[in-house]
């Protein structure tokens, strides 16, 4: 059924359908509402779980993990510092190969504090072994959950999903939001029946000691299944859109891409705005496109190789970076084409940070920007003042 | 595709995996002056010290060579000897 609902509201509802067995979590803006209304389903007797509340999200993790260790569909759901908190337990899911899914209402890092939105958090848990996959808008965000769950559980996969969704700009937005039926979700994503589980009948260890003979082998596999997982991901969307025919892209998405010449590349709600900008530069007569990363871990360096083949020039938009290197997603896009044949020249900028607005204006000028040159780590729409020279984005010494 | 994950084991890997090669000194147990108090059974972190009547031992599978059973002996009956081959 088709309601106009806050994005909070929509991920509550389809976390519902998925059944899930544990529900913890604790409250921290912009995650909240999804956190409030999972735990009214709870209250009114439309959720049949157990809602625990916990004293932070260290508590709220360390549940989760726990209970999906004994076969329970588990479900968190955090953001910024909370994700932080969470970061010890985060690595002990992956390592333990638990399907958890915890979606992540992305909120900037303090210090300064500041409650709104980028993707730095998530990408402080970036290596942490999490399947990591980014929303564009409310429906897809809602729709991921199940996708996630199947994917996670797969007993080929035995991974714990990420999701991101922007916060503020998703979880408060209000939009229309088609929610499936129980009937159709419990079709697509059967009961969770993990081939092993912590249970009295059958004692088990889950995260033993591994010593230097045998750690290793435990990451080599945690590589290993994050290159396996890449089909299923795409299989899944796939599947999804098979049922409910909604398709947002599987480990990537393209947009206006067939003839592109210059590509912007990006995550989240970005790209909502950015497919206006496109319309705009078609208009034109540009030939612009977008290449949309929607798993950013696995990151599907082939999968973009194969779509952007002979893309001329690409330019990075991104909400995160990573001190002393540079703009996340604008190397890891020049690792992909590292030696290959055709190497686009590859921009990268840095906008929107700690809830930066980002009009379309400031995206078109990124992209007459760049035009025939390499531009790196540029922090557009600083103050006057802050930048030697903001308005030409001065790029960081040393790229 | 690999195979479906082992995601857990057998559990008693405590037994499984010795740790005692870890130890650089070995505890010496000189069964002179044992009162019987049983007080490095209580303090042995990795519980591997038995033993009744007067004599007792610890497990060198599991022994890390800690020395809190030398330290807190109040008879001074358990030497600490370097691990040498």
């Amino acid at each position: 059924m088709r309601k106009l609902i806050e994005g909070s509201m929509a991920v509550a509802e389809l976390v519902k359908l998925c059944r899930p067995n544990v529900v913890a979590a604790y409250p921290i803006t912009p995650q909240t509402h999804i956190v409030e209304n999972l735990s009214q389903f709870v209250a009114d007797g439309d959720l049949k779980a157990e809602f625990l509340n916990v004293e932070s999200e260290f508590g709220a993790a360390s549940v989760v993990l726990g209970a999906s260790a004994t076969g329970a569909r588990s479900f968190s759901t955090t953001t910024s510092q909370g994700l932080l908190l969470m970061g010890e337990v985060l690595y002990n899911i992956a390592g333990l190969r638990l399907p958890v899914v915890i979606t992540c209402a992305n909120r900037t890092i303090s210090a300064p504090i500041n409650i709104w939105n980028d993707h730095s958090d998530a990408m402080t848990v970036r290596d942490a072994g999490w399947i990591m996959l980014f929303a564009e808008d409310n429906q897809e965000a809602a729709d991921m959950h199940p996708q996630a769950y199947k994917i996670g559980e797969d007993p080929n996969i035995c991974l714990p999903v990420l999701i991101n969704m922007d916060g503020f700009i998703l979880t408060h937005a209000f939009e229309p939001v088609d929610i499936p039926e129980q009937k159709e979700i419990d079709d697509f994503l059967p009961p969770y029946r993990p081939a092993q589980y912590l249970t009295v009948k059958d004692p088990r260890t889950f995260g033993l000691l591994a010593e230097p003979q045998w750690y290793m082998e435990t990451r080599y596999k945690l590589f290993e299944t994050h290159e396996d997982v890449k089909p299923v991901i795409d299989k899944t969307a796939d599947d999804f859109r098979v049922k409910f025919g909604r398709y947002y892209g599987g480990l990537i998405d393209t947009y206006r891409l067939d003839d592109a010449e210059r590509v912007f590349v990006a995550m989240g709600s970005l790209i909502g705005t950015l497919k206006d900008v496109v319309d705009t530069l078609r208009a034109k007569g540009e030939k612009a496109g977008i290449l949309k990363i929607r798993s950013f871990r696995p990151f599907p360096k082939e999968k973009i190789r194969e779509v952007c083949g002979d893309i001329k020039e690409m330019i990075v938009v991104e909400k995160a970076f990573s001190f002393g290197f540079g703009g996340v997603l604008q190397e890891e896009m020049r690792a992909a084409f590292y030696r290959q044949k055709h190497q686009p020249i590859i921009s990268g900028f840095v906008l929107g940070l700690g809830g930066r607005d980002i009009p379309p204006s400031t995206l078109i000028n990124v992209y007459n920007r760049s035009k025939g040159k390499e531009i790196s780590n540029a922090f557009v729409d600083l103050r006057p003042g802050v930048a030697p020279d903001p308005k030409s984005a001065q790029p960081i010494k040393g790229r | 595709m690999s195979k479906p994950i082992q995601i857990s084991v057998a559990p008693g890997t405590s037994k499984v995996n010795k740790t005692g090669s870890w130890r650089t000194m070995r505890p010496i147990f000189k069964h002179d002056a044992c009162n019987d108090c049983r007080i490095c059974v209580l303090v042995c972190p990795d519980a591997c010290i038995t033993g009744s009547d007067n004599v007792y031992n610890a497990n060198l599978d599991y022994c890390k060579g800690c020395g809190i059973c030398s330290h807190e002996c109040p008879v001074n009956d358990i030497d600490m000897a370097p691990e040498v081959k």
